[in-house]
């Protein structure tokens, strides 16, 4: 295991945010506070609480899944695309140190980056409503998985991307619907039945009760489908992961 | 990945491997590369590179140097054939042959908002060396970037921008280095400085094998001459042998009255009008004066002499690589 590479590619990539901090943090604090003013305090305060939450509690931990998913996609697959497109990749691929080093570096800068913004997100929200976590670890638990699951799917979006349109493409179409969808800001229960089937076959549904659970002990759909769903999530991306490089694919012509 | 060994080698990289040599450090067998775009990059490429030399691969545009070099360097997949790097299959045990090597990119590319120190100091962690800031300061010095070590990339003008990019591929102490055309944008006397530091990578024992457009620099630099053309290695000669076995010499004659043909008293000679039967023209071997039907100088203008025939002046050049190269090249297309 060539660990110092891991090392080096892990830190060049942190310090790459240590000097865009402001538009790595400060951006979706502002973005989230916004949320916070328009959907907890003027929406808000038209809805009753939603089983036993008040709606600007309950919104949290869908916000903080939004923040998650969309900040691990455009960290992880700008991290790649970016040495992609000026041609710095070629030192990384001709580096003694396998794919899975690879991935470590790069997934692992882009998770732990939207992981603590995740949990920058949390203190800010805690300035707005009282919170309480009933289940701190699988808190966290389902913060980190989603981080990496999410982050290895940017990779795979950084490395398929071979121009800034279909970069932004992914995220725009896809990643953003879903959450929006996925029962962020509303319970699954507030919407007529034909639609909460359809709900149903989104993953980001599973990923947001997963996480308000571990908040409120309240959730859409069962913990262990939850965490399954997680897992299932992961799997399908590293072994997406695993192909690419595997075939060389963008990467080695 | 099929590794088939070498049917039939090239005569040009048979005779560059005399019986009782040292391993070499690069061995190349059997190596081709179809891109998806079903173009043939290389075809049938058998190469050797002897450890601790120099080796200048020259060729056209597109002839294919990069794609050998990515090949060997691990950035691009070969179709067929086989690479070994110091003994080590540079697939099988890609670990064991890239960390020998060191490579320096034909592109300028370079993560613009990063420290020359930093890139540097990055480019050595990558290849699982542990930090070491006195050898990072040492190579800085020897490129003449140590007063720019501080300064982003964005900021440094094209030929630093290159010599970053040696400093790079030099942090992790390769012991072979590919060096995709260096100075390519490099003004003259930096071009000079660089080559120092080739020389003296070289005398500390690190192969470089370099490819270049500018034949004076192989001319300049290099142990051994590989010409390369629309993906066939067709020739591999040391530059001493290739200079003397190809390099022959012209007399030419500026003479007084143009002429229509050759005497027939100097028909044995192997002499050529020009320039409208003004120029006469004496090719001969100057490397091997006794050379089979060849006589001195002095015999051949007496007979010219002798014949007739007044010069006003008169001049011999020998021919520089470039046009054996130029020749080679041509000949083949
Ligand atoms: N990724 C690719 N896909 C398809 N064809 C390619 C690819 N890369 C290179 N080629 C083709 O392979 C041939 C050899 O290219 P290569 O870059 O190896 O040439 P070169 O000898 O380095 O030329 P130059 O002196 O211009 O640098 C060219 O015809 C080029 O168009
Ligand atoms: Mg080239």
């Amino acid at each position: 295991m060539n660990l110092q590479a891991v090392r080096a590619i892990y830190c060049f990539e942190m310090a790459r945010a240590g000097r865009t901090l402001l538009q790595s943090l400060v951006s979706p604090v502002i973005s989230t506070s916004l949320y916070f003013v328009v959907f907890g305090a003027a929406i808000g305060s038209r809805i009753q609480e939603v089983e036993g939450v008040s709606y600007g509690a309950f919104i949290v931990p869908g916000l903080i899944m939004l923040m998650l998913l969309t900040q691990s996609v455009s960290n992880a697959s700008f991290g790649i695309f970016f040495p992609k497109f000026t041609g710095t990749i070629y030192e990384v691929m001709s580096a003694p140190i396998s794919y899975f080093e690879i991935v470590l570096g790069y997934v692992g800068a882009a998770a732990s980056k939207s992981a603590v913004l995740g949990l920058v997100i949390l203190g800010t929200a805690n300035f707005f409503v009282d919170l309480h976590i009933l289940h701190p670890f699988m808190m966290l638990l389902f913060l980190v998985l989603t981080a990496i699951t999410f982050s290895l799917l940017g990779f795979i979006i950084g490395i398929w991307a071979d121009s800034f349109e279909k970069l932004q493409l992914v995220p725009l179409l896809i990643i953003t619907p879903l959450t929006f969808l996925g029962g962020s800001f509303y319970s699954i229960d507030m919407l007529p039945e034909v639609w909460q089937a359809v709900t149903l076959a989104n993953p980001v549904v599973y990923l947001v009760s997963g996480f308000r659970w571990s908040f409120y002990g309240i959730s859409d759909v069962s913990v262990t489908a939850s965490l399954i769903m997680v897992f299932v999530f992961l799997a399908v991306s590293l072994a997406v992961v695993n192909w690419i490089f595997r075939t060389g694919y963008r990467l080695r012509p | 990945m099929s590794h088939p060994t070498a049917t039939a080698s090239s005569p040009a990289a048979a005779s560059s491997a005399p019986a009782a040599e040292p391993a070499p450090v690069i061995e190349i067998t059997g190596l081709s590369k179809r891109y998806d775009s079903g173009f043939e990059a290389l075809k049938q490429i058998d190469l050797e590179i002897r450890r601790g030399e120099i080796f200048a691969l020259l060729g056209p545009n597109g002839a294919g140097k990069t794609t050998l070099i990515s090949i060997i360097c691990g950035l691009v997949n070969a179709s067929t054939g086989q690479v070994k790097v110091d003994g080590h299959d540079n697939v099988s045990a890609y670990r064991a042959a890239r960390a020998k090597i060191g490579l320096v990119p034909q592109e300028l590319t370079s993560d613009a908002f990063e420290t020359v120190w930093n890139t540097v100091r990055f480019s050595r962690g990558l290849f699982g060396r542990k930090p070491d800031d006195a050898h990072i300061e040492r190579v800085l010095k020897s490129l003449s970037l140590w007063d720019k070590r501080k300064n982003k990339l964005i900021t440094l003008s094209g030929g630093m921008k290159r010599r970053v990019l040696i400093a790079k591929a030099l942090a992790h102490e390769p012991e072979i280095l590919f060096l995709d055309e260096p100075t390519a944008g490099v003004d003259v006397a930096l071009r000079r400085d660089m080559w120092e530091v080739v020389r003296e990578l070289r005398a500390s024992g690190v192969t470089i094998i370099l490819t270049t457009h500018y034949i004076e620099e192989a001319e300049e630099m290099a142990d051994r001459i590989g010409v390369i053309n629309r993906g066939e290695i067709v020739l591999v000669r040391e530059k001493q042998a290739l200079m003397r076995q190809l390099g022959s010499k012209q007399l030419t004659l500026q003479l007084q009255q143009p002429l229509a043909s050759v005497p027939p008293a100097l028909a044995h000679y192997p002499l050529s009008l020009d320039e409208g039967g003004s120029v006469l023209v004496y090719t001969y071997d100057a490397s091997d004066p006794n050379a089979q039907g060849q006589v001195p100088i002095s015999t051949l203008l007496n007979d010219i002499e002798a014949a007739g025939i007044r010069f006003k002046d008169l001049h011999t050049k020998q021919s520089s690589l470039e046009e054996i190269f130029v020749n080679l090249v041509r000949e083949r297309q």
